[in-house]
């Protein structure tokens, strides 16, 4: 119960600051729509028309991944230049479940950018929302953007211990597009590339959202998806405590 | 009965130096401190910029490990029952930061009553009865962003408290903050005395830890230079005297010179635009004008003034004694 009153208050309180956060805001809005139009200028100019709400989704998930990569990789370094990653790791409750809900606020969010794309794909390019598995789509969207949100915990809890390490957060951006294959199928891609794309939530994800959406298996997919992010979970319990130890030890919880 | 107790405790920070070819280089920042804190007892920790105050304070709150050495916080180990010690321990830092600046005061105070397990039913009474302790009432719902410095630390004095700790840690609360706000921020840490709390307070400034403290500890470059009640620290140089010379262009090499005149115990420099003032403690009975003044020949000498030593005179005898 305790447990479950830290998560939601983080989780409120996360959602309350970003709501302030005109960049964050910015960012959030804008880009998505910008991603839904080169896909959709993409592919149609490619003559796929059929394949419009496959970009839609692509691209509304690459929007769930900026914004889960950046709220994390921002999350410790704000707190650490706020002077609040301090406060965080001399509380009682364990680190990880301190920043749980930050990092699960960060992908909610990035649900907006999904719901952005694909009624901008609906009102400016026509594209038809027709659903081949609506509550399998209701189900697997939550369950993607939850795995992101924890996903987003571990690069988080390098970041206790590296001062710069939200440097990092640039360079995941592109790669995890291309290898989650929210571009292009990753059929595309050299095979050596296949492990790195099934080790990352979003590679599974977008795979049950686009099956939901146009038909195929999801439960495969889907369940992966819950795989991963409950391993991303137990990871990141485990990091957060190392990393936090060794923070303490090399002292770089504090900006000085 | 103890609450906190440090034992031989030191802290050394490892950092690089160069561009190129980096090196690293360990800098010691406690080195070996030793002190005790009884049951409802003020603390204070007093020393200079860099002298490792806040370092010695954030291994108590388990926010450093020490190199080596030992601290336990009511009776626990603060490396082994960190978790243990966070829960019944409160701290305050000075300064700004550390706060949530978009969100209100109370929104700041509900996130850290949730952190320090305070139920749901208690909370809105305690953030209440904080809000009006710290004299915040009515302004809570505003965002901290808004906030003066004096507020922000009665905020942070607020959230420290929040949870009812046994023991209060404060580095430095009344830094930055105008004497009126200081003087209520002191007479807030009077009333946690007075609540039955076991307080340590580091700071620089003498008076403060005068006015608050039981017992002193005066820490300079990481180590514990003289230790007792304020009134015992200033007996220590009581019997002194203070001779203040006014002076211009002089350098370490004099200073050196002076330091070693038989009767001297510190000499420290104030610059004053153009001018420097040599404040130099003086055993009693020794009338060393005139063999300071020869040290300082040929460097203009304005005037020269002795004077009974005051508060702060004790702390630099000590503070200057390793120099």
């Amino acid at each position: 119960m305790r447990t479950l009153r830290v998560i939601a208050s983080g989780f409120r309180m996360n959602l309350k600051m970003l709501g302030t956060s005109s960049f964050f805001l910015l960012t959030s809005v804008v880009q998505p729509i910008i991603f839904a139009t080169v896909a959709f200028y993409m592919f149609r100019s490619g003559g796929r028309n059929g394949t419009l709400l496959y970009a839609s989704l692509g691209a509304g998930m690459m929007g769930v991944w900026s914004t889960t990569l950046f709220g994390s990789g921002g999350m410790i370094q704000w707190q650490r230049w706020q002077g609040t990653l301090e406060l965080g790791a001399a509380a009682p409750p364990a680190i990880a479940l301190i920043y749980l809900p930050f990092s699960l606020a960060n992908a909610f969010t990035g649900m907006y950018a999904m719901a952005a794309t694909l009624v901008w794909g609906r009102v400016v390019f026509g594209i038809p929302l027709h659903f081949a598995h609506p509550w399998l789509f209701a189900l697997s969207l939550p369950a993607t953007v939850i795995a992101l949100g924890l996903m987003g915990l571990v690069l988080a809890s390098t970041f206790i211990l590296y001062r710069h390490a939200n440097a990092l957060s640039n360079l995941l951006e592109y790669p995890v597009w291309i290898a989650s294959g929210l571009v292009f199928s990753t059929s595309l891609l050299p095979d050596w590339t296949r492990p790195i794309s099934w080790c990352l939530p979003p590679y599974w994800g977008v795979l049950a959202i686009r099956h939901a959406a146009l038909g195929g298996d999801v439960r495969g997919p889907l369940g992966m998806v819950l795989a991963l992010g409950l391993a991303s979970l137990a990871i990141s319990s485990v990091t957060f405590r190392w990393f936090e130890h060794a923070a303490r030890a090399r002292a770089t919880l504090s900006l000085t | 009965m103890l609450v906190i107790e440090a034992v031989d405790l030191r802290r050394t920070y490892r950092t690089t130096t160069g561009v190129i070819r980096r090196r690293p280089l360990d800098v010691e920042a406690v080195r070996g401190v030793s002190f005790a804190v009884e049951q409802g007892e003020l603390f204070g920790l007093l020393g200079p910029n860099g002298a490792g105050k806040t370092t010695t304070i954030k291994m108590l709150i388990t926010l450093l490990l020490p190199t080596s050495g030992d601290a336990r916080v009511l009776g626990m180990d603060v490396v082994s029952q960190a978790r243990d010690v966070r829960k019944r321990i409160g701290y305050v830092f000075g300064g700004d930061r550390g706060l949530y600046e978009r969100l209100s005061a109370r929104d700041n105070l509900r996130y850290f009553a949730e952190l320090y397990g305070v139920s749901g039913k208690a909370q809105r009474t305690r953030i209440d009865e904080v809000l009006e302790l710290v004299g915040l009432k009515g302004r809570e719902q505003e965002r901290v962003e808004g906030y003066s410095r004096g507020m922000r630390q009665r905020l942070h004095i607020a959230r420290g408290i929040l949870h009812d700790p046994e023991v209060v840690f404060l580095d430095e609360p009344t830094i930055g903050v105008d004497p009126v706000g200081a003087r209520e921020l002191r007479q807030t840490i009077a009333d946690l005395i007075a609540a039955g709390k076991t307080v340590l307070l580091t700071t620089h400034y003498m008076f403060e830890a005068d006015a608050l403290c039981d017992r002193i500890a005066v820490i300079a470059k990481g180590e514990i230079v003289g230790e007792g009640t304020p009134a015992a620290l200033k007996a220590g140089v009581a019997e002194g005297r203070v001779t203040e010379i006014e002076v211009f262009g002089v350098d370490d090499g004099v200073l050196s010179r002076l330091r070693v005149v038989d009767g001297v115990r510190a000499v420290t420099v104030e610059e004053r635009d153009q001018k420097q003032l040599l404040v130099v403690q003086c055993a009693a009975d020794r009338e060393l004008t005139a063999p300071l003044l020869a040290q300082l020949d040929g460097f203009e000498v304005g005037r020269v003034t002795s004077r009974e030593p005051t508060l702060e005179d004790a702390y630099v005898a000590l503070v200057g004694a390793g120099d």
